[in-house]
């Protein structure tokens, strides 16, 4: 364990005020590595909060660079930063905001090739990327790894989060694959309310500091959707499926894929 | 009429009525973007067709929502 030093009781005093976190629960968080997997709408505001926490080691993977178009939502990002690949400009921020935290960059795309050997290094792994083949990767390789996970999406005005643990429902277990390339909303169609993406993530982050701390209850075998537009929020009860590919009783899948991403994911570079 | 809930809200069907009619009558535009409970158990999309919804049905639509990033090109 690790001993807190006066400057730490005080920079996580709120923390240890908590009487379900204490000075036990930030340590166990001070001992805590998560992978973000993507720094943007969503690995922003879970990168910063978890920072501010003093999660012990963070990792981020993403193989981009900050674009004008990204700083409406992907707050840890600042004008100054065009041009400068994502990790580095979050590892920047998480430094200035907690020189506790240990930040590893991974600036490439996660896939098949590199996954595990990524995921393997954390104890939890949070989903802050933008496209299904992705999703569906980091869900079958935490589930492969036996690591629990944060699942989101945003699209619009909605927002959709779900944490696995080991046993619990996962997102195959919901959703069998990836949809068909020519039924995803059309790049023009889409878009997202930039805050959307602020209120997806501190869910995550909260959820992720729970898993650390043991409080409350995690969202597994639930999955919570919100629309903005109406300030609803509405949590659906999910099993486990026997018969999903990943995780059932006699699973079909025993490596990892890499589903093609349709035209309009396709980066513009 | 019999009652459902859908989503958590109570609606109002005429039976018999299919799966597949009932996600017709939701509007659901992109059924191939939405995935389906009832009564807490996943239907698998081949079988929407034959599934009788029933008084007291409990039906959830889930739908796919991908990220907010890489929408933006």
């Amino acid at each position: 364990m690790i001993d807190l030093t006066e400057e730490q009781i005080h920079r996580y005093s709120r923390h240890i005020l908590l009487k379900d976190v204490g000075v036990e629960g930030q340590e166990k968080i001070m001992n805590a590595r998560v992978l973000v997997v993507g720094a943007g709408g969503l690995g922003a505001p879970v990168s910063l909060y978890l920072a501010a926490a003093g999660i012990g080691r963070i990792g981020i993977v993403d193989a981009d660079v900050v674009d004008l178009s990204n700083l409406q939502r992907q707050v840890i990002h600042f004008t100054k930063d065009i041009g400068v690949a994502k990790v580095k400009s979050a590892k920047e921020k998480i430094q200035a905001i907690n020189p506790d935290v240990k930040v590893d960059t991974y600036y490439e795309f996660l896939d098949s090739s590199n996954a595990l050997d990524i995921i393997k290094e954390y104890d939890f792994i949070v989903d802050g990327t933008d496209n299904f083949p992705v999703k569906f990767l980091i869900n079958d390789a935490c589930v492969m790894a036996g690591k629990p996970f944060s699942h989101g999406g945003i699209l619009r005005f909605n927002g959709q989060t779900f944490t696995h643990l080991p046993g619990t429902a996962c997102y195959r277990c919901m959703f069998q694959g990836p949809p068909p390339a020519g039924v995803v909303p059309t790049c023009s169609q889409a878009g997202v309310l930039g805050a959307i993406a602020g209120m997806l993530g501190t869910i995550q982050a909260a959820e992720t500091l729970k898993y650390f701390t043991g409080v409350g209850e995690l969202l597994t075998n639930r999955l919570l959707t919100f629309d903005a537009k109406t300030m609803q929020f509405l949590t659906v009860n999910v099993k486990h499926r026997d018969s999903c590919e990943i995780c059932g009783s006699n699973p079909s899948i025993d490596h990892l894929i890499d589903y093609e991403q349709p035209a309009c994911e396709l980066k513009k570079h | 009429m019999a009652k459902i809930t859908v989503n958590g809200e109570v609606q109002e069907v005429q039976l018999p009525l299919t799966l597949t009619e009932l996600i017709k009558q939701n509007n659901v535009e992109q059924p191939e973007m939405v995935s389906v409970q009832v009564n807490e158990e996943f239907a698998d999309r081949t079988e929407w067709d034959g599934i009788q919804i029933k008084d007291g049905d409990s039906v959830d639509f889930l739908y796919f929502m991908g990220g907010g990033s890489a929408i933006d090109n």
